[in-house]
């Protein structure tokens, strides 16, 4: 088996990306929507990586190193909105978000 | 040039892509969970075939460890088995289009990406350096406290507001109509 071409991988990154794309678009249920918003993250993830490989320049894995810290802040504040929305609403349902509507 | 082993990656992209599908259509939140549990795993095995292991390691202590517990805590603080769990999905139509859009968009990538040429590596950080400077942990963390101290310093302040936000929004508020 010939060895793996970059344009594989980031055929396969790109693929997770549309993958976690297609969950925030179709699915209603606001934690599951948090996770694909993870799996966008880490498909973007991938990509830097590999270029990191391919030019021999490691500011690619430094940038993942932040993108993870934010991620981690960013699932922990995007929790505790889900918590305080099932307390007022008592739903996880993106459609029950209509507070603002007149 | 990269070399990965052809078998090992793609044993791990078809798992990641496999577990992924399963993240996004599984009706049960908790399967969602786990099936990510999988997700993150393989990249982690890819970061690793890609010479990234500092990166490889935080990503299963980080995400497969901190934001997977959060995660599954949540869903368990919530107890959702009940009437709203998932039982008013998107519209058929929305599925379809949605799905429509994404694989079009993806065809192009993949369009670009195998006709693209990639541009030849001029960075100084070749494998056989990084080794002879101790390694990748060690060189990452060379850059991390010269280069990039001032990044690294704003991440801890990053961390504080989040830590902060998160407890302020998740607070039980006291009822305003109480006495």
């Amino acid at each position: 088996m010939s060895p793996v071409e970059p344009w594989v991988v980031l055929a396969f990154s790109s693929a997770i990306f549309f993958i976690g794309l297609y969950g925030v678009m179709v699915r209603r249920n606001i934690i599951v929507i948090l996770m694909s918003i993870e799996l966008m993250l880490n498909a973007v993830n991938l990509t830097f990586i590999l270029f990191s490989r391919q030019l021999n320049d490691l500011s690619g894995q430094m940038s993942v190193f932040f993108i993870i810290t934010v991620a981690a802040a960013e699932s922990a504040v995007g929790l505790g909105l889900v918590i305080a929305m099932f307390r007022t609403l008592r739903s996880v349902d993106t459609d029950e978000i209509q507070l603002l509507k007149g | 040039m990269i070399a990965l082993n052809p078998y090992f990656f793609y044993f791990f992209a078809g798992l990641a892509i496999a577990c992924a599908l399963f993240v996004v259509l599984k009706k049960n939140p908790v399967a969602s969970a786990f099936s990510l549990v999988v997700v993150f795993f393989s990249f982690a095995a890819i970061y690793a075939m890609l010479e990234a292991h500092l990166i490889a390691a935080l990503q299963i202590l980080v995400y497969a460890g901190a934001i997977m517990v959060l995660f599954i805590f949540v869903i368990m603080l919530l107890n959702q088995d009940g009437p709203s769990l998932d039982l008013n999905r998107s519209p058929l139509y929305a599925r379809i289009l949605g799905g429509a859009a994404c694989l079009g968009i993806f065809a192009s990538f993949l369009f670009a990406f195998k006709n693209a040429t990639l541009i030849t590596a001029t960075g100084l950080f070749t494998p056989e350096r990084i080794e002879a400077a101790g390694g990748n942990t060690q060189v990452i963390s060379e850059l991390m406290f010269s280069e990039y101290i001032l990044p690294f310093e704003l991440t801890s302040v990053l961390l504080l507001a989040a830590i902060v936000a998160s407890v302020a929004v998740a607070k039980r508020k006291r009822m305003e109509s109480e006495p």
